[in-house]
């Protein structure tokens, strides 16, 4: 008796599979790797979409999830031997120089692209490019922007809206320290370059020079780090476990909520979401301060290319896909609502009905929403350069000189006349 | 087909026949890859464009600062490795070798069990022992000792300290193993008659065990000199990646593989590999003529 509806159950996803296995009239199967869970869970809902649309074209994607070294390191000997690299992968901005070097082992996406380009950012398709050819689909904007803890700060007597310049930030921090001694006002990072960065951007500037040599011992670069470890030095920022916010430790140190305010990246409002519940509802977003007003308040970072492989035998139809995934406006308007990432589609930024939607979950953990700042800072968002320097400047940036300055706490103009020479030492 | 039988049993060819497994994998697997890798340590090679440098790394190689780095810390290393997992695991193989020690089942699998284990595992949980946290291991343990918590992977003394515990952690089994089977070699009438004629157990083991293995020591030394200089996968687990802060952790492997894949520079990675191998090859070849070892047949 007790068989019976364990026999129901298997002729029922027998005859399941069968059906679907007739309906999805062999789909083409699509490997892809990234880095981040979330993506992958993005990418399968624009399948779906995808697969709705082109009854006649569909897609099986099969989406691996690998650690961020981990793929590029695999992605980087597959390309260079021409054995086995997937159909389409995720290559995150600093390491996407290295792909394009030489004779790039990446498809040229100009024509799947070419219904889409007008409507994207120009400078995010152009970081992924080389001579005229794209050859990577951008996700998001990634524009730099403040999180407070409103109620923590209003608490201590500080409104966040007034803090405007780097020195309103560091007054906000005393009055929190003075308060609570095993709070921190934020956070400065030693694995990555997000505030450092954002902080040469204030000033016009950036870690690779115009002609693509690495600029690091420059007077822009001193004045950065140097208010960096003076906050530092005061206790106003602690030094991030793990060197960053988007870490295991960074993230635990965030959902004890002992930090006021964090400067990321837009795109970690899902980081939020996803991996740091206990800060919900508290927080509130506005533009990064600045040194002097006036200043651009904000710069692109991070960011992942989507790359089609030379290898790929389905080169056409993923390149389709992709830019359909990453590029249409459907896809842009995905990229918002499942990953809550600022597409690069920044017509989008002011329709309403999809910003200010209440529902999204976005809308919901954050106390403002986030496009009336994006759009407040739209013209002041600046584009880091990226060339073949990148990778070696970044490496020891992320692991020598940051380290150097924030924990062992040197003298900074020797830190940095350090670094420009260690660096030069290494790229040839 | 019984001519080609008879040609294989044929007594001049026979030897051949057998080596030649040995030979084909040797070939195959190690003079291949090596002559590609010289080759290739005179070019700049990126996919689809290979040009030749001559000499041109090697150059670089000598002004380049943070490969120094990683020169020391392989020999700094390697020292602190020969230092400690030499006289260690020979004192316990000496331990459960006597028959006066208890639990000597227990202690060799102790001892053994970290050789069996998987890096990758053995790497996590020592990161997370010297996590940076208050509340990981070794930061409890100071403060129960009344001191403050430090970032001990972040610290050049405290995280190379901490590489070097996790190879004595990982390698003691081993060498133990190895001066056991040494030991065991040894008659046990000597030490007797070395006990009649008055010998304390200090003198047995100067002047009977550390000669009669002294074979097994030159094997160690010569494999342990070799393993620490070519050490990648300890760094590697202990930091999560091959990127340590200020590179406390970087070796000459490590920085082959951040040239080679992390930084697209096959052709300068090459030049690293091929600076390790004369390198330990060198030191191997002056260690074991100062041992006596090669050159035996002339004598």
């Amino acid at each position: 008796m007790r068989k019976l509806p364990a026999l129901v159950l298997v002729f029922t996803l027998v005859f399941v599979l069968a059906v679907g296995g007739l309906a999805s009239a062999n789909p083409t199967k699509l490997t892809l790797w990234t880095f981040i869970q979330q993506h992958a869970r993005f990418y399968q809902v624009m399948t779906d979409n995808w697969n709705e649309l082109n009854p006649d074209r569909t897609i099986e994607l099969e989406a691996t999830v690998l650690p961020y070294d981990d793929m590029h390191n695999k992605l980087q000997i597959a390309l260079q031997s021409g054995v086995g690299a997937p159909d389409l992968c995720d290559v995150e901005v600093s390491r996407f120089p290295n792909f394009l070097q030489g004779v790039p082992q990446l498809i040229v996406l100009n024509d799947a692209f070419e219904p889409y380009v007008d409507d994207i950012v120009p400078s995010r398709l152009g970081i992924y490019s080389k001579d005229g050819n794209m050859y990577g689909a951008p996700t998001h904007v990634g524009a730099t922007v403040a999180f407070y803890d409103v109620e923590l700060l209003k608490g201590v007597g500080v409104d966040y809206r007034n803090i405007r310049t780097w020195d309103d930030f560091a007054e906000a921090g005393r009055k929190l320290r003075a308060a609570h001694p095993d709070k921190y006002m934020g956070i400065v990072e030693t694995s990555a370059a997000w505030t450092v960065t954002a902080m040469l951007a204030q000033q016009g500037t950036d870690l690779v020079s115009d002609d693509d040599k690495p600029q690091i011992d420059t007077p822009e670069m001193l004045r950065a780090v140097t208010t960096l470890q003076s906050m530092v030095a005061e206790g106003i920022l602690t030094t991030c476990p793990d060197g960053q916010p988007d870490t295991e430790g960074g993230k635990g140190l965030l959902n004890q909520g002992k930090v006021a305010c964090v400067i990321m990246p837009q795109w970690f409002m899902s980081r939020y979401l996803d991996e740091i519940p206990s800060m919900s509802g508290k927080l509130a977003i506005a533009p990064v301060p600045v040194f002097e007003e006036g200043m651009p308040r904000s710069l692109g970072l991070g960011g992942t290319g989507t790359v089609v492989t030379l290898t790929s035998s389905n080169a056409e139809l993923a390149g389709e896909w992709l830019a359909y995934a990453k590029l249409s406006e459907e896809g842009n308007r995905m990229i918002w609502e499942d990953l809550g990432f600022d597409p690069c589609n920044t017509a989008l930024w002011t329709e309403k009905s999809m910003t200010h939607n209440p529902d999204n979950a976005y809308n919901k953990y954050f106390l403002n929403n986030v496009f009336d700042v994006l759009n407040e800072i739209k013209d002041e968002i600046v584009m880091i350069r990226s060339s073949s320097v990148s990778p070696t400047i970044n490496n020891y940036v992320t692991t020598v000189m940051l380290n150097e300055l924030f924990e062992d706490m040197l003298d900074p103009a020797e830190v940095l006349e350090e670094a420009q020479y260690n660096i030069e030492s290494q790229v040839f | 087909m019984r001519k080609f039988v008879a040609f294989l049993y044929d007594q001049r060819v026979a030897p051949y026949v057998f080596v030649l497994p040995f030979v084909l994998t040797f070939i195959i697997f190690f003079i291949y890859p090596v002559l590609t890798t010289i080759q290739m340590s005179f070019q700049d090679i990126l996919p689809g464009m290979v040009t030749n440098v001559g000499f041109k790394n090697y150059e670089r190689l000598l002004g380049d600062r943070i490969f120094r780095i990683a020169v020391k810390n392989s020999f700094l290393y390697t020292f602190w490795t020969l230092a400690l997992l030499i006289p260690f695991p020979l004192a316990f193989a000496c331990m459960m070798n006597s028959r006066s020690m208890v639990g000597r089942g227990f202690f060799k699998t102790a001892l053994f069990v970290p050789v069996v284990t998987s890096v990758v595992v053995a790497g996590t949980i020592f990161r997370l022992m010297f996590g940076e946290v208050d509340g990981s291991l070794m930061n409890t343990v100071r403060t129960f000792l009344g001191l403050s918590p430090i970032k001990w992977l972040r610290v050049r003394e405290t995280g190379f300290a901490a590489m070097v515990l996790m190879a004595c952690w990982r390698w003691t089994g081993v060498n133990m193993l190895y001066f056991l089977s040494g030991l065991k070699g040894i008659p046990p009438e000597m030490y007797e008659s070395a006990e009649i004629d008055g010998a304390n157990a200090w003198q047995r083991f100067r002047h009977i065990s550390v000669p009669l293995v002294k074979p097994t020591i030159i094997y160690v030394l010569t494999i342990s000199i070799y393993a620490g200089l070519a050490m990648f996968t300890e760094s590697y687990m202990l930091w999560a990646g091959n990127n340590s802060p200020k590179n406390i952790g970087l070796t000459i492997v490590g920085y082959l593989y951040r040239q080679g894949w992390e930084q697209n520079r096959m052709g300068y990675a090459s030049a690293v590999g091929l600076v390790l191998l004369v390198v330990a090859m060198a030191i191997n070849l002056v260690q074991l003529r100062v041992m006596g070892v090669l050159g035996k047949e002339r004598d």
